[in-house]
């Protein structure tokens, strides 16, 4: 899932304190999970933007709501209307759903409410992990299912730096050394020599530096398109 | 020979090689480093010119390389792979070559949050690259020497014929993957490898033995690492903090017991434990070169240059070899 994190309250108030009439909209999947922007958090961060504009004695209109998911059209469609209404919309959506309803909105500005982190786990109530940097190219079926990519603080493909102290990362005593569980997993696995073999320098262009990345699903979208047109001949 | 470097020619002489270290200064003064370069030169092969150590910004390692060079010092140029994408690397390489360096090492480089570890601000927000790592780095360097080509396939009219060489922590953990993270750099074609500080030469011994049996001290210079200890408390953080290094407990003793010699002077303090420090450098100089397969050793002198002259004569390494038409 995708994990964020609520934006300090001082730095939210800082971009909405001009506007009149505000809408801070919540989305009930991933960010709901980390406790960062669903509609339970939209909701308790409306009442604290209330309270702080009437202790600065600022007149301005806060309002809450949250849909289902903020990266798909059909969710915002019963609520599009009233959205409008806003001259701010405060997603505490993730940046996709921040850019998603920005692309759509038209002349409103949709502001962040949170900071969206990282693809991550819940191994504890409470706790969040990274565990994938959707680079595009998984390398995970060579490396015991642990991410060098992310999860190596130097994203190294070819084993341990001279970093590693007692199983943990040279950037902090905190951290894990991703190769040095890749490399207890791969004994665990007996799989070992996987290891041995030299990886060449990656293709990083399936992740974030080959530009903004999309992905067409052919058949689905011809399946789509023939709908479409069954429906338009139906109707006829 | 793949560079003609020094270095390279100790080695294939047969001869002990040694390497030392520069760190070049944060200022946009060259003093500094013809300063350590006069220091250094007769006492070495070859040294290592440092690529902004701990993350700090420093006078570039290309830059002081060439400044080493034409004081007459045979730099080894260090490069590591958080600063520069492939791009960038290649490009200095190119650079390098054409400004007469013949070796380089390859390493990861400490990661940026420790330029703000010490008393420095540095910069823990800075991005890293790591574009490739160090075995691809190593790969790189000899794709263009050996086969002229550039990593993405592009041909070079010149290739830069560099003497290729990569760091080990043999005492690094996992210690059992450690012989296999070395044999990664020889199959990628590191010429030579240094290694991480060693003070624990039993240890080391054994992950030679390890390197020894898959093959790997025949088709690499191996160059022991032996950073000089200047105090009972140098050795103490080196032991605590310093990932991969270990230091028996009796070389510690042997410090503390040099710097209670002095009693409250802490002059004398200094002046004996360095003493000691030295002398404890040539044991392990000397213990480093019985062990099969090593063919030198690499003496961090750190912001000690002067160290290196009582070293190297000590240890029986002085005059260093020299070649009629170098």
């Amino acid at each position: 899932m995708i994990v964020g994190q609520q934006k300090p309250f001082d730095e939210i108030w800082e971009m909405v304190k001009g506007f009149k009439k505000v809408l801070v909209f919540g989305c009930n999947t991933c960010v709901a999970i980390c406790h960062a922007g669903g509609g339970k958090e939209a909701e308790i961060l409306t009442s604290l933007l209330r309270m702080k504009a009437a202790q600065e004695g600022v007149d301005m209109q806060v309002d809450n709501a949250a849909i289902e998911r903020h990266c798909e059209p059909e969710f915002f469609e019963p609520l599009m209307e009233k959205v409008r209404t806003y001259d701010l919309v405060l997603s505490t959506a993730c940046g996709v759903g921040v850019n998603f309803l920005a692309d759509r909105i038209g002349a409103i500005p949709v502001y962040p409410g949170i900071n969206t982190t990282f693809y991550g786990a819940v191994p504890e109530a409470g706790f969040f992990v990274e565990l994938c940097g959707g680079c595009g190219n998984c390398v995970l079926h060579l490396t015991g299912g642990i991410c060098p990519i992310v999860r190596c603080s130097k994203s190294l493909m070819n084993g341990p730096c001279g970093g590693t102290n007692n199983g943990k990362c040279e950037v902090s005593n905190e951290t894990d050394c991703a190769w040095f569980l890749i490399v207890e997993r791969m004994k665990k696995l007996g799989t070992l020599e996987k290891l041995f073999e030299v990886q060449p320098p990656r293709d990083w262009s399936t992740g974030t530096h080959g530009g903004p990345r999309r992905i067409s699903v052919e058949h689905i979208r011809a399946f789509e398109e023939e709908e479409e047109k069954n429906a338009a001949t139906e109707g006829r | 020979m793949k560079s003609g470097s020094n270095l390279e020619r100790v080695i294939a002489s047969g001869k002990m090689a040694v390497t030392a270290e520069l760190g070049p200064p944060m200022s946009a003064d060259p003093h500094e480093v013809i300063k350590k370069a006069n220091i250094l030169k007769g006492f070495c092969d070859a040294a290592n010119i440092t690529d902004c150590q701990t993350a700090v910004v420093r006078i570039s390692s290309i830059a002081a390389a060439v400044i080493a060079l034409r004081e007459g010092l045979e730099p080894v140029m260090q490069m590591t792979c958080r600063d520069r994408n492939r791009i960038a690397m290649q490009a200095d390489f190119l650079g390098a070559a054409a400004l007469g360096i013949k070796n380089c090492l390859c390493i990861a480089g400490d990661h940026q949050m420790f330029s703000a570890a010490g008393k420095l601000k540095g910069h823990p927000g800075a991005k890293n690259v790591y574009d490739v790592d160090t075995c691809q780095l190593v790969g790189i360097m000899k794709k263009m020497r050996d086969e002229g080509l550039q990593q993405g396939g592009d041909k070079l009219e010149v290739a830069p014929k560099f003497f290729v060489g990569a760091s080990w922590t043999p005492m690094g953990d996992p210690m059992d993957f450690r012989p296999y993270n070395l044999k990664k750099k020889v199959d990628a074609g590191a010429d030579f490898i240094q290694t991480q500080g060693i003070y624990d030469m039993e240890l080391f011994k054994a992950q030679m033995e390890k390197a020894r049996n898959l093959g790997l001290l025949e088709r690499t210079a191996m160059l022991a690492g032996i950073i000089v200890p200047k105090s009972a408390m140098m050795l103490k953080y080196m032991d605590s903090s310093v990932a991969g290094v270990t230091v028996p407990k009796s070389l510690i003793e042997r410090m503390n017991k040099a710097k209670a010699t002095a009693g409250d002077d802490k002059k004398k303090a200094r002046e004996l434990q360095e003493q000691e420090g030295i002398k404890i450098t040539v044991e392990l100089i000397q213990q480093a070169l019985e062990i099969p397969g090593v063919k030198g050793v690499h003496i961090q002198a750190i912001e000690w240059e002067t160290a290196m002259e009582p070293i190297v004569k000590a240890a029986g390494l002085y005059p260093r070899p020299t070649f009629p038409d170098a």
